[in-house]
Parts: C-alpha cells; sequence; structure tokens
C-alpha cells in the first residue's frame, strides 16, 4: 500500500516522466518539421517518412502530461493552462495543423502537395515557439510584465533551436547521403545556438527567482546540483566534436548526435526539477497542495504501473520494426 | 455581446462537434479493415487487399483529424470549466487517465505499424495491429462514454464538502446509462462508417468505376448497414427508456410533453414555445408516446412544468431527436433497399445509387443531432444533480475566448471542406490508391474519362 503523502510525489515524478519523454520524441518530429527545406521535394519525402510511423504516439506522450496535471493537480492545471490561455491554445491550432498536414500531403492533387508541406511547417513552429514560450512563461512564475515577455520570447527561440537540433540528430541517424550531410550541418549550427541559449536560461533564471538562487547556492546539495550544467555543457561541446567528424565509414556512430542531445534534454530538465520541485507552480502551489484524492490517484497509479511497462514495450517494439535506415515511402 | 459562459459552451461544443464526426468514423471503420484483411487471408483474392488499401488511407486521414481534435479537449477543462475538475475531478480524472493509457498509445503506435509497416513485419503481424487498433478505438470510446454516462446518470460516490469522492468504481464505470450509450453509440459508429463506404464506393460506381472493389465494398457497407439499422432501432428504444427512468425532464424535452400527461401523443412535428410554454402546429399521433415509454396507452409521462428551472431549453432537443430519428429511418430504409439489390445482383439503378452518394454524412448528422439531444438534454446541469454548468465556468477574459474561439471555428471550417473534397479525390484517384498495376490500366471495361488518366500515367508518387 502506497502512503497518501507519496502519492503527490508519485504523480510529479510520472508527470514530470511524460513531459520529458514528450520534449524528446515530439521534439525530434516538430524539429524534423520546422527543418523541412521547401527548396527539395525528395528530402521533404524522407524527412516526413522518418516521423511518420512515430508522430501520433510521440504526441500521445503530451496527452499523457497534461492528463496527469489534469487528474492528479487538477488545480495547477487550471491555474497554469488559465493563465497561459492563448499560448496554449496556439499551440493546439499548430499541432493540429502539423497533424493533419501528414495525412492530406500524401492525398491531395499532386500541385497541393506543397501548400501541405508549408501548412506542415507551420503547424511545427506554432508548436515548438508556443511550448518554448509557455516554459518561459512557467519559469517566470507567470509575470505580465515586459521583461517576462521577453524572457518568454527568448525562451521560445531557445526551446525552436532545441527541437531543431534533435530534429536534425535524428535525421543523422535516420538518412544517408546529402540529406544526410544537410541534417549534420543544421545539427552543428543548431548546438552553438543552443549552447548560448542554455547559458543564457542559467544565469537568468536564478537571478529573476530567489528560491531558485538559494538552491542551486546552499551547500552541501549545491555542490551536487553543480554537476547538472556542468554535465549539460559537456554533452553539448562533445556533440559539437562529433558533428565534425561525421559521417564516418560505414557510417558507424550516426546515432551519436541523438544520444548526446538526449542528455542534454535530461539535464536541462533535472536543472528545471531541481530549481522549481516541490512547487508545481512556481512560488504559488506545491505538488501536495495541489494533488486530488488519494483513492482516485491510487486507483489510476495501480493500473499505471501495469500499463506503463507494456506501453515502453510495445513503444520498443514498434521501434526496432522502424529500425535503421528510412526507406522510401510506403503507405498502406 | 456573448459572455464568457456562452462563449465557452460554443468553443467546447464546436470541438467536441468537430472531433466526434472522426471517431464516429474510425471506431467501426477499423473493424471492417479488420474484416476485409481477414478476408484476404482467408480468400488471397487481391481484391480485399485492394479494398483494404483504399479504406486504410481513409482511415488513416480521419484518424489524424480525430487525434489532433481530440487533445484541445483535455486543455479545456482546465481553462474553460475550471469548476469541472474541482468537483468531480475525482472521478473524472481517473476515467480519462484510463483512456489514455489504456487505448491512446495503443492504437498510436500499432496505427504505425499498421500504415506504415506492412513490408517489415509478418503478413500475421500486420493483421493483429490492424486488430489491436480497432481494440484501442473501441476502449477509448468505452472510457469517454463511461465518463459521459456517469456525468448523465451519476452513481457510485459520496460527497464531501462540495467534492465528490470515488465510492464503487464498479458502480461508476458501468453506471445505470453505460451500457444503453455504449451500445447506442459504437451502433451508431458502424452505420456512420457503412454509410461513409456505401456513399464513396456508390460514387466510385457513378463515375463508371466498373471495378470488382467500389461493387464489393458497397455490397458489404450496405449488408452491415442493412444488420445494424433495425438493431439500432431497438437499443435506441431501450436507451430511451432508461433515460424515461433515470431523466425524465430529457424525455419531456424530446417529446414536447409540457403538462404531465396520460396518453401522451407522439409529435411527429410540432413549434415548441418556451415562453408560451406550449406546443403551435402540432401533427400528433395519439397516445403513441406513452406506448413506445411505457408499453401503456395511458401510461403517464411526466410533464416539463414539473421541472422548472431544471430542465433543458426544449427547441434543441425537441428537433434533434427528430431530426436523429428521422435519418435513422431512412437510413434503415436505404439499407434494406441497398442490400436488396446488392445481393439480387441486377446493376443498382442510379437514383438509389444518387441517393447513397447524397447520404454518404447521413450519419454524421444523425449523430451529432444524437449527442445534442442527450448532452442539451442533461442542461442546466453538467452532471445531473451535482453540478450545474454555469457553476464550472472559468474567469478567463471573455476577449481571449473569443480570439480562440474564431481560431478554431476558422481550423475547423478550413479542415472539414478539405477533409470532404480530399475523400471524394481518393475515390477519383482509386486506381492509384489500390495499386493497380500498370497493364491492368488498360482494361478496356474501365470507362475513364480522359481527365482520370492524366495522374493515373505517373503511379506512386504519393505516401
Amino acid at each position: 500500500m502506497i502512503p497518501d503523502y507519496a502519492l503527490a510525489d508519485i504523480f510529479a515524478f510520472l508527470m514530470a516522466l511524460s513531459v520529458l519523454v514528450y520534449a524528446i520524441l515530439d521534439g525530434y518530429d516538430l524539429g524534423v518539421g520546422l527543418l523541412l527545406p521547401m527548396n527539395n521535394e525528395q528530402h521533404r519525402d524522407k524527412m516526413i517518412a522518418s516521423i511518420g510511423p512515430f508522430w501520433d504516439a510521440n504526441e500521445t506522450w503530451l496527452v499523457l502530461a497534461v492528463g496527469l496535471l489534469l487528474i492528479a493537480f487538477p488545480t495547477a492545471h487550471s491555474y497554469i493552462l488559465k493563465a497561459l490561455y492563448l499560448p496554449a491554445a496556439v499551440m493546439l491550432i499548430g499541432l493540429i495543423l502539423r497533424g493533419v498536414a501528414f495525412d492530406f500531403r500524401a492525398k491531395v492533387r499532386p500541385g497541393r502537395k506543397r501548400t501541405w508541406d508549408h501548412v506542415f511547417k507551420i503547424g511545427s513552429l506554432l508548436a515548438t515557439a508556443s511550448q518554448g514560450y509557455m516554459l518561459g512563461a512557467y519559469v517566470m512564475g507567470f509575470e505580465q510584465s515586459l521583461g517576462a515577455i521577453i524572457f518568454s520570447l527568448l525562451s521560445a527561440v531557445g526551446v525552436t533551436m532545441a527541437y531543431i537540433l534533435i530534429g536534425a540528430s535524428w535525421l543523422i541517424m535516420k538518412t544517408e547521403q546529402d540529406l544526410q550531410q544537410r541534417a549534420i550541418r543544421w545539427a552543428t549550427r543548431a548546438s552553438m545556438v543552443s549552447f548560448v541559449g542554455i547559458l543564457a536560461v542559467c544565469v537568468v533564471n536564478p537571478l529573476i527567482n530567489e528560491q531558485v538562487m538559494s538552491r542551486w547556492t546552499t551547500a552541501p546539495s549545491a555542490y551536487l546540483f553543480a554537476m547538472i550544467p556542468v554535465l549539460c555543457f559537456m554533452f553539448l561541446t562533445l556533440q559539437v566534436l562529433v558533428l565534425r567528424r561525421l559521417p564516418l565509414a560505414n557510417d558507424e556512430g550516426c546515432w551519436l548526435p541523438f544520444v548526446l542531445t538526449t542528455l542534454v534534454f535530461l539535464t536541462c530538465f533535472a536543472g528545471l526539477g531541481v530549481s522549481f520541485y516541490p512547487y508545481v507552480v512556481p512560488g504559488v502551489m506545491t505538488f501536495t497542495e495541489a494533488a486530488s484524492a488519494p483513492d482516485s490517484l491510487r486507483f489510476i497509479l495501480y493500473g499505471a504501473l501495469v500499463v506503463i511497462p507494456c506501453i515502453l514495450a510495445y513503444t520498443v517494439f514498434s521501434y526496432r520494426v522502424f529500425w535503421g535506415k528510412v526507406r522510401d515511402l510506403t503507405y498502406y | 455581446m456573448a459572455d464568457v459562459f456562452m462563449l465557452s459552451r460554443i468553443q467546447f461544443a464546436a470541438n467536441i462537434s468537430f472531433h466526434i464526426l472522426f471517431p464516429t468514423i474510425t471506431i467501426a471503420l477499423c473493424w471492417l479493415l479488420c474484416y476485409f484483411k481477414v478476408r484476404f487471408h482467408l480468400s488471397g483474392h487481391p481484391v480485399w487487399m485492394r479494398i483494404y488499401r483504399f479504406w486504410v488511407k481513409v482511415f488513416a486521414l480521419t484518424f489524424a483529424l480525430g487525434v489532433v481534435s481530440g487533445i484541445t479537449m483535455s486543455f479545456q477543462f482546465g481553462t474553460n470549466w475550471p469548476g469541472f475538475m474541482e468537483t468531480v475531478g475525482n472521478i473524472a480524472g481517473p476515467l480519462l487517465g484510463y483512456e489514455v493509457l489504456t487505448a491512446f498509445f495503443l492504437e498510436a503506435t500499432f496505427l504505425g505499424i499498421m500504415l506504415f509497416g506492412i513490408n517489415r513485419v509478418p503478413p500475421w503481424v500486420h493483421t493483429l495491429a490492424t486488430f489491436i487498433v480497432a481494440i484501442g478505438t473501441s476502449l477509448s470510446a468505452f472510457w469517454i462514454l463511461a465518463l459521459n454516462s456517469w456525468m448523465q446518470t451519476p452513481t457510485g460516490h459520496e460527497i464531501i464538502d462540495g467534492v465528490v469522492h470515488a465510492k464503487d468504481w464498479w458502480a461508476i464505470i458501468f453506471n445505470p446509462s453505460f451500457p444503453y450509450r455504449f451500445a447506442h453509440m459504437l451502433i451508431a459508429s458502424g452505420l456512420t462508417a457503412c454509410f461513409l463506404m456505401a456513399g464513396i464506393s456508390a460514387y466510385r460506381i457513378k463515375r463508371g468505376d466498373n471495378k470488382k472493389a467500389p461493387q464489393l465494398s458497397l455490397k458489404t457497407a450496405l449488408t452491415a448497414a442493412a444488420l445494424l439499422a433495425p438493431l439500432q432501432v431497438f437499443v435506441g428504444d431501450l436507451h430511451g427508456l432508461n433515460t424515461f427512468e433515470h431523466q425524465p425532464q430529457k424525455v419531456a424535452a424530446m417529446e414536447g410533453v409540457w403538462d404531465t400527461t396520460e396518453g401522451a401523443p407522439l409529435l411527429l412535428f410540432a413549434v415548441p414555445d418556451e415562453t408560451e410554454r406550449t406546443n403551435h402546429f402540432e401533427v400528433p399521433i395519439p397516445n403513441l408516446a406513452s406506448v413506445i415509454l411505457t408499453h401503456d396507452p395511458n401510461g403517464t409521462i411526466r410533464g416539463l412544468n414539473e421541472f422548472k428551472g431544471e430542465h433543458p431549453p426544449v427547441k434543441p432537443v425537441f428537433y434533434g431527436f427528430r431530426l436523429m430519428v428521422g435519418l435513422g429511418l431512412l437510413m434503415l430504409a436505404m439499407a434494406w433497399l441497398g442490400s436488396f439489390y446488392a445481393w439480387r445482383k441486377p446493376a443498382m439503378p442510379g437514383w438509389l445509387l444518387s441517393g447513397l452518394v447524397a447520404m454518404t454524412f447521413s450519419g454524421w448528422l444523425a449523430t451529432l443531432a444524437g449527442w445534442y439531444v442527450t448532452e442539451v438534454g442533461r442542461q442546466p446541469y453538467l452532471v445531473t444533480g451535482i453540478l450545474k454548468t454555469a457553476d464550472a465556468v472559468t474567469d478567463v477574459h471573455p476577449g481571449n475566448v473569443w480570439l480562440s474561439l474564431s481560431a478554431y471555428l476558422t481550423v475547423y471550417a478550413v479542415l472539414l471542406v478539405a477533409y470532404i473534397r480530399t475523400l471524394f479525390l481518393m475515390a477519383r484517384r482509386s486506381v492509384e490508391i489500390e495499386e493497380i498495376q500498370p497493364h491492368e490500366h488498360d482494361n478496356p471495361f474501365r470507362q475513364a474519362r480522359p481527365a482520370d488518366t492524366a495522374p493515373l500515367a505517373q503511379p506512386g508518387g504519393s505516401k
């Protein structure tokens, strides 16, 4: 039997996990959407084929994350989403456009395909930028000042860069020849911009938020936490070095950028977690305060403990089915 | 100028109405795909695979629209209806959570294998993936209808300090109206998918496509519809009796009964007037409403005046119910007539084909009408007897809701037009989609028009 006091933390962990998995998985396919080159239809076909079998399941992690927020922390759900009402609406419209463009582009008259590719790209951009904006607003505690809006806009650029980085890393792994070389160039540029962006957040975040500042500067835990940014920048540096040497003979190490980007995502996410735990709304509401009734949480948790391993198992199965370089588009 | 309450209601209604169009098709269409796949395995005849190839593409498009329009809902609970989760979150949360955990991931993951994996997995795994997606879509319907039915007829809970807590999950899920609503919705989905398939196939035949695939899919769809339509009349009647027992005010609005009446007539048509609390232009059949609802010509039907201030707006419920039943009966007639021709083998007359094309989306209309009856019929409550809709609404600035609402409406209108046009375009490009081999293009029996042949000259090219 799981005690009541642990439930809020367990659900906070599960929710954080689904946000992280979402950012990595939908991150790469939104990134691919952002990168769609409008001057090369073959590349576009290949790129979209590389994410075709996965995007729907990837997006489901967002539904799970928002669902867990709704289920486990309903007051926080309405607080956060009311504060983010318009950017959330923009994100949803972006996700709608991106999701339907997948199918329309393959089924409409040949002349219209390009239009839907534009829709694909714009949808990906709307979704990505609004997610970044929402992250910035969240970090700023939903302040309405000019400074907060500027920070949120910068955060929108930062998340867009991060998704481009992971999208390009995905393409390096899944494609060959000239598209792969193009992806390497994309990834290199995105790594450098991401480096600057993450550095900016590391500096600004503690400065604007006392609680965050004390968390990162109070010994002895601060020594441990200091590892997080150190690791993050180490991975990014390693990323740039690896990208310089790719592609290698026999395409060895083509998976390295994706793994390194995932590690960068992981460390950034851990940094945010360290900064804000135990608050679900920074400075306003803790996970425990926002949690719903223990009986309902337990009912869903026992189910989740059975179902989540199954989800992981068949997700792995699906990735194994589509293992290796993307083949030409066959759509049944 | 509408307030945030009305705007939020319109926005939620617009979102959920747009959303339900697509699951209504995919829930049943996936089972039809399983049927085609199994027929192919059993007979080895390529025509079954061609039918599958065509309809799996329709399925993919429809499914994508369903997925993306569904996501907006889970956001709106918090943004526009915070009172809903604050009051009944302990019930609604887990039911929605189980839908995500057991259905969404399952269908999304195996959909990838179903759509793109046919050359990467053994045939039986591919068929299995199709089955799993079908199970996923139906499971999703199970959870969401459990929640909706609980909102109509709540049981298995207790209220502590104004907040609902779960007492008995079995009673919550299998609440009194759930079995009827679930069956009614699954059959509605079956009829919607069948009439879509019949309409598109009839369109192909009308355009001179005399290959076997459209004939066979037309026959399959009409036969399934001919079996499902009478079943739906029966289940719908049971559902009505269940509503009569648990939500008499909804039935009173459906039947347009103002004063409690013994031997109430069935109104074929009327214009309900809520200010004068009476009907104009009634076309009644004496005692029939009482016979249907109480199985007694003089049975009592409680009128709306017994529920003053606690009953739904009458007009939408009254008209919605007539639209649903009228369409249902028309579908029954068309399905039987169509099946008669399909099985007796003479070529189907042109007017019948045109009728079927006209009824391609009749399932959508009937389903929407039915949902409006049941959802508007629950008003003024959001959760019957527990939470009024007005008490759940947000305090977001109305201007923001205006903005989001107009953006959603624009996107939905464009997508709906694009969806319908693409379906008929796919019907015209069926030869390409079914992957008919080049030498088959020269089929002298195919009455291809010159305009049709141009895109067919370049097979492949689409994903």
